[in-house]
Formats: C-alpha cells, sequence, structure tokens
C-alpha cells in the first residue's frame, strides 16, 4: 500500500496543480489571470512527462566519461574481461529489450552499468517550455489590444461594452 | 558516485522522496494561493515562485535541462512579459462570482476524479521497466555513445537526432513573434491609429489614444547604484550565456537557454537606462533580423546536407570521413541558429511590450 502511494504520489499532486490551474481559467474573468491559470496548467503537464522519465538511482542523462576518452577506456574494459563490449551494444540497440534493469546488470553494458534517467521526455518538455513563453506572449498581447479596445480585462465588461457598441451600431 | 547519502532505495521512503514530497506540498500551496489572490502583482510574482519550485522539482526529477530552461523562461521572461501586461492593463482582478465559482468547482472535481481514477494504469514513479522508459530512451542513450559522442544526451537528441522537430519549435517561437509584432506593432512602438486600428471598433476611448510613443524618454538618472551594478553584470550575463550555449554539449545548456539568459541581460539593461536607450544599441530592425537569420542557418543546414547528397539535417554528409565531427560541428551550427532566432524573438516580444508602456513616473510604483 505504502509502494503504492509513494509511486503515485507524483501524479496526484501533477492532477490537483493541473485542476488548480483548470479552475483559475473558468472562475475568474480577469484576463491575466485566466493566463496564469493557463501557466499552471502547462507547467502541470511539464511536470508529468519529467516524473514518468524518471528512473529510481538514476543520474542525469549526461554521459559520466567524455568522447575522447570513450575509445580509450572501451578498450580497456574489453581487455579487462568485458567481452564484446561494442557487439552486446549493438544487439541492445537492434532488440527492444524486455528487462532494462536485467539488460543494464550484463558487463557489456554500453553505458557502464550507471543508470541514468530517460532524456526523451526532457527534450520535448524542454523545446516546449521555449514554445509556451512565445505563445503565452501572444496571449498577454491580445490582452493588451482588448484593453485599449474596451478600456478594461474583465470579461464582464467586455461583455457590455460590446452590448453596448452593438445597440449603439445599429 | 562519489557522494553517498544515507538512502537505502529500496525502501519505499527515503530521503528524495520526502524532498520530493516537500517540494510538489510547496507547488499546491503557491498554486492556491494564486487562485484565491485577486492582486495581479501578487499573482503573478507568485507565477514566477511557482516556476522556480518547478524548477527545483526538475532538478530532483534529474532533468537538468528542463530545469535550467524554466528557471530561465519561467521565473525570468514569462514574469517579465506578465508584469509588463499588468502594467498595461490593471492591476487587480474583480472577485469570483459565487455561480462561476461553483461550476468551476464541480467541471475541476469531476476531471480530477477521472484522472485519478487513470493513474491506476500508470507506472510506479521511478519505474525503470516503464514503457516509457524502456525503447527509445534507452535506445538514444545506448546510441549516443558511438553515433555522436557527446556527453549531454538531452543536446544529441535535441540537435541530431530529433533536429527536425526541433527546427519545427524554432519555426513556431518565430510565429509567435510574428504574432505579437503584428498584434502590438512592428517596431516595438505604438503604430499610427488610422491603419493598425481593426475596421469594426471605431468608437475607441479617448484616454487611451493619448498613449505616445514619445513616452518612453530616457528615465530619470538618478539610478546611479543600479546604473554602475547593472553595467558590471551585464557583461557577466553575456558571458554566461556563451558560456551556456557553447557548453551544452557537455553540461545542461544549450540555444534555447542561452537565447533567453541573453534577453535577460538586454531587458535587464533597459530596465535601468530606458528604452530609448536600448533601441539605439540593439535596433529592433536588427533583432527582428535576428529572429529570422536563425532560422535560416537552421534551415540552410538542412538545405546544404540536401545539396551534400544527404537527407535534410543529416549531418554525416558534412564530413563523410569522420561523422562524429560532423555531427559536433552540425550540432554547433544549429544550436547557433537556435541562440540568434530564441534571443531575437524574446526581444522582439520585449520591444513590442515595451514601446506601449505609458508614461510611468517613479513616484507612481
Amino acid at each position: 500500500m505504502l509502494d503504492f502511494i509513494v509511486g503515485h504520489f507524483n501524479y496526484w499532486v501533477v492532477i490537483i496543480l493541473m485542476m488548480t490551474g483548470l479552475y483559475v481559467v473558468i472562475s475568474t474573468g480577469n484576463l491575466v489571470k485566466k493566463l496564469v491559470g493557463l501557466g499552471i496548467f502547462q507547467t502541470s503537464v511539464f511536470q508529468l512527462y519529467i516524473s514518468i522519465g524518471k528512473v529510481v538511482e538514476g543520474r542525469p542523462p549526461i554521459l559520466e566519461y567524455l568522447p575522447k576518452k570513450y575509445a580509450k577506456e572501451t578498450s580497456d574494459y574489453v581487455k579487462s574481461g568485458g567481452d564484446g563490449a561494442i557487439a552486446s551494444a549493438e544487439s541492445l540497440v537492434k532488440e527492444p529489450v524486455a528487462d532494462v534493469k536485467a539488460a543494464l546488470d550484463v558487463a557489456s553494458d554500453p553505458l557502464m552499468g550507471i543508470v541514468y534517467s530517460n532524456p526523451l521526455p526532457h527534450v520535448l518538455i524542454l523545446t516546449a517550455i521555449v514554445v509556451g513563453v512565445a505563445t503565452l506572449a501572444v496571449g498577454l498581447a491580445l490582452v493588451v489590444r482588448i484593453r485599449e479596445a474596451y478600456n478594461s480585462i474583465e470579461e464582464v465588461q467586455i461583455n457590455e461594452a460590446e452590448y453596448k457598441q452593438e445597440a449603439g451600431g445599429s | 558516485m562519489e557522494m553517498s547519502f544515507p538512502v537505502d532505495m529500496n525502501l519505499p521512503i527515503n530521503l528524495f522522496t520526502i524532498l520530493d514530497m516537500i517540494l510538489l506540498s510547496m507547488l499546491v500551496v503557491v498554486a492556491i494561493a494564486i487562485v484565491r489572490l485577486n492582486n495581479l502583482f501578487s499573482v503573478v510574482m507568485l507565477f514566477g515562485v511557482y516556476s522556480l519550485l518547478a524548477a527545483t522539482w526538475f532538478v530532483s526529477l534529474d532533468a537538468v535541462d528542463v530545469a535550467f530552461t524554466e528557471a530561465a523562461v519561467g521565473a525570468g521572461i514569462s514574469t517579465v512579459l506578465m508584469l509588463g501586461a499588468m502594467l498595461l492593463t490593471s492591476r487587480r482582478a474583480l472577485p469570483t462570482t459565487p455561480l462561476r465559482h461553483w461550476t468551476a468547482l464541480l467541471v475541476v472535481t469531476a476531471t480530477g476524479v477521472a484522472l485519478f481514477y487513470a493513474t491506476y494504469d500508470m507506472p510506479m514513479f521511478g519505474d525503470a521497466n516503464s514503457p516509457a522508459n524502456s525503447y527509445v530512451g534507452l535506445e538514444y542513450m545506448t546510441r549516443t555513445i558511438t553515433d555522436i559522442s557527446v556527453p549531454n544526451v538531452v543536446t544529441a537528441v535535441l540537435a541530431s537526432y530529433r533536429g527536425f522537430d526541433t527546427f519545427g519549435e524554432v519555426v513556431v517561437v518565430l510565429t509567435a513573434g510574428f504574432g505579437v509584432m503584428l498584434i502590438l506593432g512592428i517596431d516595438g512602438t505604438k503604430p499610427g491609429s488610422e491603419n493598425s486600428e481593426p475596421a469594426g471598433k471605431k468608437e475607441k476611448p479617448a484616454k487611451n489614444s493619448s498613449v505616445a510613443s514619445e513616452a518612453i524618454k530616457s528615465p530619470s538618472n538618478h539610478h546611479v547604484v543600479l546604473g554602475v551594478i547593472a553595467k558590471m553584470l551585464i557583461p557577466l550575463i553575456v558571458v554566461y550565456a556563451l558560456y551556456v550555449h557553447f557548453h551544452g554539449d557537455y553540461g545542461p545548456g544549450g540555444g534555447f537557454q542561452a537565447g533567453v539568459i541573453f534577453a535577460s541581460a538586454v531587458i535587464l539593461y533597459s530596465l535601468i537606462f530606458g528604452m530609448a536607450e536600448t533601441r539605439r544599441a540593439l535596433p529592433p530592425a536588427l533583432v527582428r533580423f535576428c529572429s529570422i537569420l536563425g532560422v535560416l542557418i537552421y534551415g540552410g543546414l538542412g538545405l546544404v546536407t540536401i545539396i551534400m547528397g544527404g537527407k535534410f539535417l543529416d549531418y554525416n554528409m558534412l564530413d563523410t570521413h569522420d561523422t562524429i565531427h560532423a555531427q559536433h560541428v552540425g550540432i554547433l551550427i544549429i544550436e547557433l541558429g537556435v541562440l540568434v532566432t530564441v534571443a531575437g524573438v524574446m526581444l522582439s516580444i520585449y520591444y513590442g511590450f515595451a514601446g506601449r508602456y505609458r508614461d510611468l513616473k517613479d513616484q507612481n510604483w
């Protein structure tokens, strides 16, 4: 039971944050605050992706050795008994591995037995954050223009102004 | 591992879990504070705090590159943009009406319960054998060693394996920048009222038409301490941005983060020395040109590789004898494109907002 709670705690908190963001988007009529709510929602999605990519006892996906040293280290490694390090590295790449933990325990592991977290969600989210701020800027720009046209950023007042304009125009 | 913590990873609860729980609780507290506050200044500042806490949690989740970006973007640029928008609009939000409160609560509860139910199917936190962590991610890790030989796998995947995706993202950033320029005025100044007004909105409140671009006068020169400190800090920030950029192959960093950090150096300059000075130092036309130049560098490299006989963004074509060298060169060039575009777009957006400021006197703050 405790296992289950600890293993799902991250999802639950992410859902709570996501719903908090959604609540702000629905409940407030203020356009700037709405965008803040959207931002909270967006960040919670980022957190969901990143927490899925986490591996227990993992390290940041930055390889522990420099590429230049790699060739020498590998040859030393092979000499010291880790036969066919490269060959099995290739087999690891070609076949989907069913049991990663077992595969990592193999002596001829290209990652040298170090466990890293999954880099793929990091890549997706890294670019998403920058795109997110760019789209947030578009939203804020629209809010600024709305303020100039209607002299308010509250939905209620914008609606009123809109009705008045329609009534006056017809 | 050199560092050793007295942590038994096999127990369900260890020090790292407790740290995670503390951070997550703080995130929830800040989010709820944002819900309850109506003072927009507090809301925006708390959103910056929220981003910073999220970045901290990302570090705990081993996503150092993401944490870096979130800290630079979420707690930096987006807070600046939100403050700018708030200054141009209003400082207080109207309180929520009971009807909206209960409707929202109903929707949120229903959705939340459904999502909670769905988590039963999710893999356990930190499961190395979950589908997400087993196939593609692991393959990138092992392949990077032989294909690209760059320590930071995130950079390798971002700039090489998924370079085409990243190209798309950079184009999206540029498009968003264009959007802001078109909405707020392309020169970072308020456009002429005849041309820029939408056809339907003839009656414009007279109060706002007095917003003049001359409002951006050089600021009062009594911020001596700020001026001196900023002059010392700005070169350091720029050097740091370049370090982050060129060190992105080896540690956390890269073009996205560096572009944002560079933009924040310019924003700091403009906050202290005023927009007129900033425009003189970095004309909006130059910034706009840079934002397009980056995409051209990126796409141009793709075309070069096609001309050399490969596929789009196939860096191996750059040096067929030493493909690892070719990959390094390719990554460096496209990261440069990303840096130039991101910095250019962020500054264009900032110029767009800053060009609309009303004359803000010191005593009004």
